[in-house]
């Protein structure tokens, strides 16, 4: 993994695996207004990728396109090899599948229990018994520390125990892919370092991430790789020590020194 | 000459009641599927299905519903088609009913937070459900107290059918009031009969709506 920001192209070769998610020439516009100019980006299997940058870069929406909540309108997409297509709901459900996505405001489904919240996907999509799928949330409920709020309906949680419901629910569907966008920014700080542990457990284990983070320390201690986006742009990319240390354009050194003020 | 009692009034105005009733139900009943399978097409069918029941709605929400009975009653008579005056009202009610119900749950699916669609979206949950296990389940909550408060609407609305011949109470009070000569006893009985049935039900109203903010906090 230490490879891959000097030459992941290379690393990928000696793995001997392709990239799970493989983004080029991606361009996307709200109207006249570009968001996305152009991105290249190949994510290898269990690599943890930070995307960091000011508000308006356009990190969020990137991540928004890769399980297909945004449409782009050029350039291509691949998840696990598969293309997305927005056209097909068979083949966004397919997709989808494949990348789990966990959200700044939680959206857990407030009328059911977080059990229920958990089992939903597993029984309507993949077509799990209840009793197995209820089985499969106790002991992702645990995983995440939460396993006695099971019956527990999710007004009645902290925005931290929420979230690592939330993280529960997306990892029920077996993702290849998890994408986090802002995932603390909606959390009192005293909470954000509960969720941040849960992440950092799914990061040793081998999951594949994107998150897209404000959080620089644990960005610089998690990932393998940072990219910082800039006016649409992937502006630099490289290891957290290089980035952070040796940040070689003025757009990220003003960028890391706005953050210490 | 014959002298009615309050009594022959009043038992002759209650057996009308159950027509009102009756009448109340079809369109609430007919309104409600009518209106359901709008709102499934507003919401899945694309652009054109949704100007298309736009249109719908601002047409009925826009003209009157006596000008919409008489349409029923005089106008399918035009394609030489017999329509009796429970056909019209029955038909007309229905389609004013649906017109206003898909609005309301329209709103009800609208106040649906984006971010309810996204996530169950990005579970791989297909349209259909998606609507069936988190969008309608919490829209249904919210659109319940408006429903119900609309059906008072609807049970007034029926007053109208009187002027196609249908004998609801309306139509039986002013037939009594021209037996009897007492229109003062004979509507304010009306007036009484309409607010007993009226009364309970937005009183049930707005009781849901306290009970719904109660549990919402």
């Amino acid at each position: 993994m230490a490879l891959v920001a000097e030459a992941p192209l290379a690393a990928a070769v000696t793995a001997g695996g392709a990239p799970i998610v493989r983004i080029t020439a991606l361009r996307k516009a709200y109207g006249s207004n570009e968001v996305l100019k152009g991105i290249d980006l190949e994510v290898q299997r269990g690599e943890v990728i930070a995307i960091i940058g000011k508000s308006g870069s356009g990190k969020s929406t990137l991540l928004r396109c890769i399980n297909g909540l945004e449409v782009f309108q050029e350039g291509s997409l691949t998840v696990d090899g598969k293309p997305l297509l927005h056209e097909s709901a068979m083949a966004m459900r397919e997709l989808r599948q494949h990348v789990g996505m966990i959200f700044q405001s939680f959206n857990l489904f407030p009328h059911l229990s977080v059990g229920k919240n958990v089992m939903l996907a597993p029984t309507l999509v993949k077509k799990r018994s209840s009793l197995e799928a209820a089985s499969q949330a106790r002991k992702l409920l645990t995983r995440v520390g939460l396993e006695q709020k099971f019956d527990a309906m999710p007004d009645q949680l902290s925005g931290g125990q929420q979230q690592r419901v939330a993280i529960a629910r997306a990892l029920a569907m077996e993702p290849a892919v998890l994408l986090c966008d802002e995932i603390t920014s909606a959390l009192d700080p005293e909470l954000v370092g509960e969720v941040l542990r849960v992440v950092e457990s799914l990061a040793d284990e081998g999951m594949t991430l994107l998150m897209v983070t404000h959080e620089m320390s644990f960005a610089r201690k998690v990932s393998d790789r940072v990219i910082f986006m800039h006016q649409g742009r992937v502006h630099e990319m490289g290891p957290p020590a290089e980035l952070f240390g040796n940040p070689q354009t003025p757009e990220l050194k003003q960028f890391l020194s706005s953050l210490h003020d | 000459m014959v002298e009615f009692s309050l009594w022959d009034i009043l038992r002759n105005l209650l057996l009308a009641l159950r027509w009102t009733v009756v009448l109340s139900l079809i369109a609430f009943v007919g309104g409600g599927v009518v209106g359901g399978l709008l709102l499934f097409l507003r919401l899945s069918g694309g652009r054109v299905a949704e100007r298309l029941i736009g249109l719908y709605v601002q047409l009925f929400q826009g003209t009157p519903l006596l000008m919409q009975l008489f349409l029923a009653y005089f106008g399918i008579a035009l394609f030489g088609i017999e329509v009796s005056a429970w056909t019209a009202a029955s038909v007309a009610l229905t389609l004013y009913t649906s017109a206003f119900l898909t609005e309301i749950w329209r709103g009800c699916v609208a106040a649906i937070p984006k971010g309810q669609w996204e996530a169950s979206g990005s579970l791989a949950l297909s349209f259909g459900e998606q609507m069936r296990h988190v969008i309608l389940p919490q829209a249904t909550r919210i659109a319940i107290a408006p429903t119900v408060g609309f059906l008072v609407q609807v049970i007034k609305g029926t007053a109208l059918a009187s002027v196609i011949g249908f004998v609801e109470l309306t139509k039986a009070g002013s037939m009594i009031s021209n037996a009897t000569f007492k229109p003062f006893v004979v509507f304010s009985c009306v007036a009484l009969l309409y607010f007993a049935l009226c009364f309970p039900v937005s009183l049930y109203a707005k009781n849901l709506e306290r009970k719904i903010h109660g549990a919402r906090r």
